[in-house]
């Protein structure tokens, strides 16, 4: 049957057929990753939301004993959970908003003839590339209160930026900005370099000021570039752990990942622990929702 | 951007060099304090006013490899001749290596942890990339029935905070014994890495016309000739691109290295901060551990700078 059909294809076709067929090129091509990820994502997701029903904890070899709700009764009616989760907000906050700042402000400035420009973006792309574990662990000794440079740069004296429960919040935000603040200046900068120069100069036809240029122009074209980098950020830093993990032991730096990860590795609440962290994937999902909505908003205008 | 300049904006552009320089340093300062206090001697590690100028030492980093003694009494002559230098070095410190039985050197944790960090980053990227790339020239080039979803679906493997998917792994790795295991990362990190492959290489392979390997077909090249012989070659810069991002991420991550090893398989994330312990940490050995580490990735991100400005920007602005 093959040779009758190859006769009436031509040749592209038949060296297809020789070969595999475009169908099961894809399947090959596609389905091994779908179900490595299924393997490893999602069954693991299911599996435990079997044990956020149950009393399990994986410490003991106790059988797991099925609670229904208990767990998420107890963890939603917990004060100590809700405080987690207003610190994760206050930081995420923090911590974007400062990174949007910084970001999209040295790329405003790299955006214009400067000399090195490419140097000077790579080097500032640095932060970004490290650990956050080493940089957690170094920026330690940077705020150290008594022989840290911060201090003796900034003229603080003797400041304690990680010990304070009032400060370490901050200070582990502040440690988050300078880190991902290039990756904002990155999104920023490709941003800018896509609204076209001839905005730019009817704008200076009309002698627009650069105010005008700026909220008329400029804004709205990066607006959505700025969205996409700000959804980023915002789901990064609501899942950060290692960096406030290792910088700062104080409860009012607790994020809801440390309370997480305390909860099933350091106090073994392995069922109750599932239970929250699918509390947390639902609101993970809840706020990508929100905003992927909003970027479609801003895509539209 | 205007044709004429005035001397304002020639003013301003300046005052912008100015400011840039200034943020640059900011930026790079606690980098060049990690780098610098890596070659200091201990006594000056911890200074105020802090030190920048001193005869830099490789101690730090020769006290980073070794297990080491507090010295009771000075070496004796006879002893410190036949030391070598590196020992000598720890000699004028204050203290001694430890040698076993047989006198053999003990190292400490930090090379084999770096071995574990080099193995599993490695490892996990050749497969997130390899897999990356036959996916994303499926979804590039074939229909595929509900390609957005599954895109999507693709994507939101990332979106999970690690410590959520890390409480079932756990209990999952410690039931077939992949805890603590090379291989149990390796597949971590690869299932963590996959999409951001798939996504960033999509974007990549997009851009390459399909007529090329539509002539390779009229020439007579089976499909997956195709591929091997035309569109990898032109993917190329794309693929060292994703390759640089997904080796960033299996060689930085914590917090899945944190829960799921401890001695066999441990990375190097987890295992410096824990030299710190309670007391006065030596930070020159920290910061040598750090800096060592922080090397492959400085010097990955130099050589690529290009492909990586360029596969930053196309995966953000396609997704």
């Amino acid at each position: 049957m093959a040779t009758t059909m190859i006769t009436t294809l031509d040749r592209s076709s038949r060296a297809a057929a020789r070969g595999l067929s475009d169908i099961s090129i894809r399947n090959l091509f596609i389905i091994p990753t779908i179900l490595f990820l299924i393997v490893f994502n999602i069954f693991p997701l299911i599996y435990s939301l079997g044990y956020s029903f149950t009393d399990f904890r994986a410490s003991t070899n106790a059988p797991a004993n099925f609670v229904g709700l208990q767990n998420y009764r107890d963890l939603l009616n917990d004060p100590y959970v809700w405080s987690n989760f207003a610190i994760t907000a206050k930081y995420v906050i923090i911590s974007v908003a400062g990174q949007l700042f910084v970001g999209f402000g040295v790329a405003m400035l790299l955006n214009r003839d400067i000399p090195m420009k490419g140097l000077l973006t790579t080097l500032l792309l640095l932060p970004m590339m490290l650990s956050m574990a080493v940089v957690g662990l170094f920026w330690k000794l940077l705020y150290d209160p008594s022989f840290g440079i911060i201090n003796y740069a900034l003229g603080l004296g003797t400041f304690e930026w990680l010990a304070d429960p009032k400060m370490a919040l901050y200070a582990v935000a502040l440690t988050d900005i300078w880190m991902w603040s290039p990756f904002v200046m990155l999104l920023s900068l490709a941003g800018l370099s896509a609204v076209p120069k001839h905005l730019y100069e009817a704008a200076a036809i009309d002698r627009a000021g650069p105010f005008y240029t700026f909220f008329r122009i400029t804004l709205p074209l990066v607006a959505p570039i700025l969205m996409i980098a700000v959804i980023f950020r915002t789901m990064e830093a609501f899942k950060t752990f290692d960096l406030a993990y290792i910088l700062t032991s104080q409860p009012t730096a607790e994020l809801i990942s440390i309370r997480l990860y305390k909860m099933a590795f350091q106090e073994w609440q392995t069922g109750r622990s599932c239970a929250m962290a699918y509390i947390v994937l639902i609101m993970v999902l809840a706020i990508t929702n929100i905003y992927v909505k909003y970027l479609n908003k801003v895509k539209e205008r | 951007m205007a044709a004429v300049r005035t001397s304002s904006e020639v003013a301003f552009n300046r005052a912008a060099i100015v400011a840039v320089l200034v943020v640059t340093v900011i930026f790079l300062a606690p980098i060049y304090w990690i780098a610098s206090t890596a070659f200091k001697p201990r006594n000056l590690a911890t200074t105020i006013p802090p030190t920048v100028v001193f005869q830099p030492e490789i101690s730090p980093f020769v006290k980073l490899f070794t297990k080491r003694s507090q010295l009771r009494s000075p070496p004796t002559p006879e002893e410190y001749a036949a030391a070598p230098w590196w020992e000598r070095v720890v000699f004028d410190g204050g203290e001694k290596i430890v040698r076993d039985g047989k006198g053999a050197v003990q190292w400490s944790g930090y090379p084999n942890r770096f071995m574990n960090s080099l193995i599993v980053a490695i490892t996990s990227t050749v497969l997130a990339v390899g897999m990356g790339t036959f996916t994303a020239y499926g979804f590039s080039r074939f229909k595929v029935k509900g390609e957005a979803d599954l895109l999507f679906f693709i994507l939101s493997t990332r979106m999970l905070p690690p410590v959520v998917v890390a409480i079932p792994m756990f209990l999952m790795y410690r039931a077939v014994g992949l805890n603590d295991s090379h291989l149990g990362l390796i597949i971590l990190y690869t299932a963590f890495n996959l999409s951001f492959s798939v996504w960033l290489m999509k974007g990549f392979i997009d851009e390459i016309p399909k007529e090329y390997e539509e002539a390779a077909l009229v020439d007579g090249y089976t499909r997956m000739e195709a591929f091997f012989k035309i569109v990898l070659p032109e993917a190329a810069t794309g693929i060292a691109a994703t390759a640089v991002f997904c080796f960033i991420t299996a060689w930085n991550e914590y917090a899945f290295a944190l829960i799921m090893t401890n001695r066999r398989a441990q990375t190097a994330p987890p295992f410096i901060p824990s030299q710190v312990g309670s007391g006065l940490p030596d930070w020159t050995v920290i910061a040598a551990g750090t800096f060592l580490f922080l090397l492959p990735v400085a010097i990955f991100t130099f050589l690529l700078r290009n492909h990586l400005l360029r596969g930053m920007s196309f995966g953000a602005i396609r997704k």
